[in-house]
């Protein structure tokens, strides 16, 4: 029915299937949808956020996705300004998964203000010596250069290839992507940076804060760091399961396995440089601070954050994965490959996760103990709701739009087509 | 910027003479139209820009101990007016005022992100989850110098800003430029029965504040007070409440590296 549509040279489930798949994880995109306006219409009060937990799940979801989108402007650094030729064959799902993931972002932020409709005031009364202020021009900023990368991808449709206009404005497009994705990644230094600045210049809260270099606190680095590591993982984590899904292959394993290595020497230099932040973080800043490491790491209700969650950040989904992804042997071993960009992908989302969630969780006061907190069923839905639009939005783009540019190479098709 | 003629309003909450009994949150609620709800009993949701918390010094009897510590908000200046909330709001809702100290909050500007919160570690900034819903009749008796606030916004102590407009107006009305030390005090100060709270300049040595927290200007206001302690003042938040206490448990509790024992 909508083979028209369909890029040539490659095999679609039929109609049907899609449809069924689509209305699953419509489903749960509505049970979402549902959440976010229970919180437009009744407020903030449908989450279990409190007046010590005023930053929660969805700032960790924030935070979060745009590190795990990083493998966009990362990958376009690489395949553009250093000249990695062979990313040119996994830049477009780079760049869809970036989208995804930044415009999932700003959807969570629009939910997360408490004044949705003031939330213009960011750019209209900013203060410059906010890092919140910083994160939101230069995400909305990237996530303009991510459309004007995807728009593209959307023209060399079948159809609107056939449209003269569209073939050229394409086509011209491609021709100036250098120029954006040199853009992308000086745009994405700053906001992956402030994102790591929003805890680290908390000076009131010993957990989160950390010093550093004039304004930026090392966080600053570590967090553009940890996203360039990071997000080619997700990238890669992305492809798998979409081959998986497809059951076809969609990439050459010559791509992945270079920028696997890639990501998996910038996760190495991260993770040394994330051990020696914690080192000084716990030797000199927090007793600085009045505050000793087991401070941080103790007493709290159920041990929700024991050392367990340090060892698990920066050891088994840190220095483990990065040990991984340098070794050759492994990254020629797809389920060795698999099992270290999921650690990886799951250390990134654990940084973030304590960063947030335990800067608040710690007592500062000595009067008061720890604060804990669960998330309400529309916090989840609303978290889960990105989850289910990325889905859609990539299978739509799989279906029609030729992302995977060795597919065809990859999977022929008997008699062509 | 920093005018040599600048006021620095601040508190000295003397704890061995809080009873704890609550009047200066009363009071405070009452003077700033703060909201509450039919069932308040959760603190972590429900607005109060005074808190008394209560300090227990944690042994058994006939040793067991308490005392009464009432927090409003702490008007940090840390460094040079970089207060730990006011420097993060990406809207500039908030504002440190270099002419009398005081850490400002604009309702109509805040859009509630919460930054702040995370910010301060004293938990004085607190968010409205629901929109004020008033018992009937209670709108006529709300403060007019104080605006409502709505849902979806963070608020806190003002240091009742409004009386020092108002006694400013009145002052420039009788021709004067200046105001005498009682034209201008907090609804806590007043109401408190045991007469805990002093409030005023900081920086004249004529106020009773001055006197008391003893505030020694080359180090970050710290006093030099033997009783005085100021809340965490090892984080640098340079805080304009200055506590004051007969006894070295309660003294050690505004510190983070408290004895942990
Ligand atoms: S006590 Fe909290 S709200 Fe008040 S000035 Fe200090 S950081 Fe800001
Ligand atoms: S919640 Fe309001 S006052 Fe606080 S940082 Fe955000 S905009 Fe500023």
């Amino acid at each position: 029915m909508d083979s028209a549509l369909i890029p040539k040279g490659v095999k679609r489930c039929p109609i049907g299937q899609f449809a069924v798949f689509i209305a699953v994880v419509g489903a749960v995109l509505l049970w979402g949808v549902v959440a976010m306006f229970l919180c437009y219409i009744k407020g903030l009060n449908q989450t279990n956020m409190n007046n010590a937990y005023g930053f929660a799940l969805w700032i960790w979801a924030d935070l979060a996705v745009i590190a795990l989108g990083g493998g966009a402007f990362f990958t376009g650094l690489l395949r553009y300004i250093i000249g990695k030729d062979e990313l040119k064959n996994i830049i477009n799902y780079a760049v869809l998964i970036g989208f995804v993931c930044y415009s999932s972002a700003l959807l969570i932020l629009a939910i997360d203000v408490g004044q949705p409709l003031r939330a213009w005031f960011i750019f209209w009364h900013a203060n410059v010596h906010s890092m919140l202020t910083e994160v939101a021009f230069c995400l909305t900023c990237y996530f303009g250069v991510l459309t004007i990368e995807y728009i593209p991808l959307i023209l060399e449709n079948r159809q609107l290839d056939k449209v003269p206009f569209c073939h050229h404005l394409s086509h011209n497009m491609h021709g100036i992507m250098a120029v954006f994705a040199a853009t992308g990644a000086f745009l994405s230094f700053f906001h992956q940076g402030s994102l790591g600045g929003v805890t680290g210049v908390l000076f009131g809260r010993p957990f989160g804060y950390r010093t550093g270099i004039g304004i930026w606190p090392w966080t600053f680095f570590l967090y553009t760091w940890s996203a360039a590591a990071c997000g080619p993982c997700f990238t890669i984590f992305i492809t798998r399961i979409t081959e998986a899904a497809t059951r076809k292959k969609l990439v050459k394993d010559n791509v992945i396995d270079l920028l696997a290595k890639i990501a998996g020497w910038m996760l190495l230099t991260y993770i040394v440089a994330k051990i020696i932040d914690t080192w000084y973080w716990a030797a000199v800043t927090a007793p600085s601070m009045g505050l000793t490491l087991m401070d941080f790491y103790s007493n709290n209700p159920g041990s929700a954050y024991g050392l367990w969650i340090l060892i698990a950040e920066v050891g088994i989904c840190g220095v483990l994965p990065a040990i991984m992804l340098v070794s050759g042997s492994v990254r020629r071993s797809p389920a060795l490959l698999f099992i270290a960009v999921t650690l990886a992908v799951i250390g990134a989302c654990l940084n973030r996760w304590v960063m947030v969630l335990q800067t608040q969780a710690v007592p500062v006061l000595s009067f008061e103990s720890w604060f804990t907190y669960f998330p309400s069923w529309q916090e989840i839905a609303t978290t889960i709701l990105p989850v289910a639009y990325g889905v859609i939005l990539i299978a739509l783009s799989y279906r029609y739009l030729p992302i995977f540019p060795q597919e065809q190479e990859l999977n022929p098709i008997e008699g062509g087509k | 910027m920093d005018q040599p003629n600048n006021k620095r309003f601040g508190m000295v909450i003397d704890l061995d003479k809080c009873t704890g009994c609550g009047a200066c949150m009363v009071a405070c609620m009452a003077e700033n139209n703060v909201p509450f709800r039919e069932d308040d009993t959760d603190k972590l949701l429900s607005i109060a820009w005074m808190r008394v918390y209560r300090l227990k010094n944690g042994k058994s009897f006939p040793q067991a101990e308490e005392c009464f510590l009432p927090r409003p908000c702490q008007h940090c200046e840390g460094h040079h007016g970089h207060s730990p909330c006011v420097s993060v709001c990406p809207a500039t809702a908030t504002d440190y005022d270099m002419q009398t100290g005081i850490v400002s909050q604009v309702p109509t500007r805040c859009f509630g992100c919460r930054y702040c919160m995370a910010a301060c570690p004293y938990h004085v900034r607190q968010f409205n989850w629901w929109d004020p819903v008033w018992p009937d009749g209670m709108e006529r008796s709300l403060n007019p110098d104080v605006s409502v606030r709505m849902r979806g916004i963070v608020e806190k102590c003002s240091f009742c800003y409004h009386r020092y407009q108002r006694a400013l107006d009145k002052a420039y009305a009788e021709g004067r430029r200046d105001l005498k030390e009682h034209e201008y005090q907090t609804a806590c100060t007043q109401a408190c029965p045991a007469g805990a709270i002093t409030f005023g300049d900081l920086n004249n040595p004529a106020h009773a504040v001055h006197k008391l927290a003893q505030p020694d200007m080359a180090h970050e206001g710290q006093s030099r007070n033997p009783k005085a302690f100021r809340l965490l003042e090892r984080l640098g938040t340079n805080t304009k409440i200055y506590y004051l206490s007969s006894k070295e448990w309660v003294r050690k509790a505004g510190d983070t590296a408290v004895q942990k024992a």
